[in-house]
């Protein structure tokens, strides 16, 4: 039995660690080599980088990330944030990432999500996907770091990256990133029923509960970031707390 | 390729190397990107990575001239280590590629995972036999949609469960094929690259043939 994965995230700006609240009102918390490998002796089963800079100044210092992190990390490491094309894929593939994350170019051009699949294989490629609830039940792709509403239903994007080649799928609910009030599962739930690769949950972690909540709701993995920078529970804790729940979880 | 922290790593050209590379560094070897079969011949120690599709893989190994090399040195039991895509590519064939023959050293073909869901991307339980001479038991890290349902004979099997039993390394001799990314795999799997490193440290000057 493959066990329930915990991953810590690092938003990274301007190679630096940063948190926000619906990617807005970013705040500086720490480096990512140091937090990547606390987080793995906390128990963390991979960690995810995400580059959120704005500028192609920022952008630059996405390789020196990844380079130094993957030198510390012997967990594995997703990368994604501006991932254009196979090329940009390619490089950080070639500095330490195991997989790579795409979003908003895979939505411009789903061609990308074949081109990647076939370079590097399924196992590689992540479609990051971030949802916004239109209404009950129905939620609409948002890319650009939540500025773009593209009209895509999120479950039909899924299943379209799945046929075109996506080995796991990192689904963000935007209305709870950063709010800390529970992951959206009902999201969770019709997403995972509706695709045969690994579900990645992300948006609204603040406590044991909700992460075994998103598992309970079909996510094989759950990913928080709130929540450990701010040091108030460890990895560990929560893989304990998920043990107590009958989860499969590696410690 | 004479020191003894050398370890020679197969450029498949469809791997992604880095954390091959830093997984041996940080347990004090020295990675060196190799690419000829003269090399393959003479690495006292060598890492067969590979990520990516079988039939690409085989292509790109075949058009470099090192599947002679590989064969050879592996059916001698030289000290080498294969990772993920490395272990399948010692079949016979692959669902992935079908047509397309591998080393051939397992007479095993390699099946589509049949899991609820696939990719298997995290961390599964390995199971190590009782006579392992370089794996125990603990959770490893596996990213593949492709594996071996069967233990090829004459080498040992560790196996793990996802919807069935599946392989999740073998191992004869000096060679350690594993299905899962040791280099991945924590604590767990750095301890498992030293015990390689350090059991195959006395045997690369003067090998143990047993087959």
């Amino acid at each position: 039995m493959l066990t329930k994965r915990i991953i810590p995230c690092l938003d990274c700006r301007d190679g630096r660690v940063v948190k926000g609240v619906r990617f807005e009102n970013l705040r500086d918390v720490g480096s990512p080599a140091e937090q990547a490998a606390l987080y793995e002796t906390q128990g963390a089963d991979e960690i995810v980088v995400l580059d959120v800079s704005a500028t192609v100044m920022g952008r630059a210092n996405q390789v020196e990330t990844v380079k130094t992190v993957r030198e510390a990390l012997s967990i594995p490491l997703t990368v994604g944030g501006g991932v254009r094309n196979v090329i940009d894929a390619a490089r950080l593939l070639e500095f330490g990432a195991d997989k790579v994350s795409i979003n908003s170019a895979a939505v411009q051009d789903p061609e990308l999500i074949n081109g990647l699949a076939r370079q590097f294989g399924s196992q590689c490629t992540v479609l990051a996907v971030d949802a916004a609830e239109v209404e009950r039940g129905f939620w609409e792709v948002v890319i650009h770091s939540g500025t773009t509403r593209t009209g895509l239903d999120v479950v039909e994007w899924c299943r379209k990256g799945v046929d075109r080649g996506v080995g796991e799928i990192l689904l963000t609910s935007l209305d709870r990133d950063g709010t800390r009030i529970g992951y959206c599962l009902e999201l969770i739930s019709a997403v995972s029923g509706a695709v045969t690769v690994p579900i990645i949950a992300s948006g609204g972690a603040n406590e044991p509960q909700h992460l075994l909540e998103a598992i309970q709701a079909g996510a094989d993995a759950v990913l928080a970031a709130s929540i450990f920078h701010s040091g108030e529970l460890s990895v560990a804790e929560i893989k304990d707390f998920l043990a107590k729940q009958q989860v499969e979880v590696r410690q | 390729m004479e020191g003894e922290s050398f370890v020679g790593v197969v450029k498949t050209g469809v791997a992604n190397l880095a954390s091959v590379e830093a997984g041996l560094r940080r347990v004090g070897a020295t990675p060196v990107l190799i690419d000829r079969p003269e090399e393959i011949e003479r690495a006292a120690r060598l890492v067969l990575p590979g990520v990516g599709a079988f039939a690409a893989a085989m292509q790109r190994l075949v058009e470099l001239g090192l599947v002679g090399a590989l064969q050879n040195r592996i059916a001698r039991g030289r000290p080498t280590l294969a990772i993920c895509l490395g272990l399948q590519l010692l079949a016979a064939e692959s669902d992935e590629s079908p047509g397309i023959t591998g080393f051939s050293i397992f007479q095993t073909r390699v099946e589509r995972l049949q899991a609820t869901r696939v990719p298997q991307l995290g961390w599964n339980l390995v199971e190590a036999a009782a006579d392992s001479r370089f794996l125990v038991s603990g959770h490893a890290y596996f990213a593949n949609s492709y594996g071996l349902n069967e233990c090829p004979l004459g080498w040992t099997p560790a196996w793990t469960h996802n919807g069935r039993r599946l392989i999740a390394a073998v191992e004869r001799n000096n060679v350690l094929a594993c299905q899962f990314h040791p280099e991945l795999s924590g604590a767990w799997g750095q301890d498992l690259l030293r015990r390689w490193l350090q059991a195959t440290a006395t045997t690369s000057s003067e090998e143990r043939v047993r087959c």
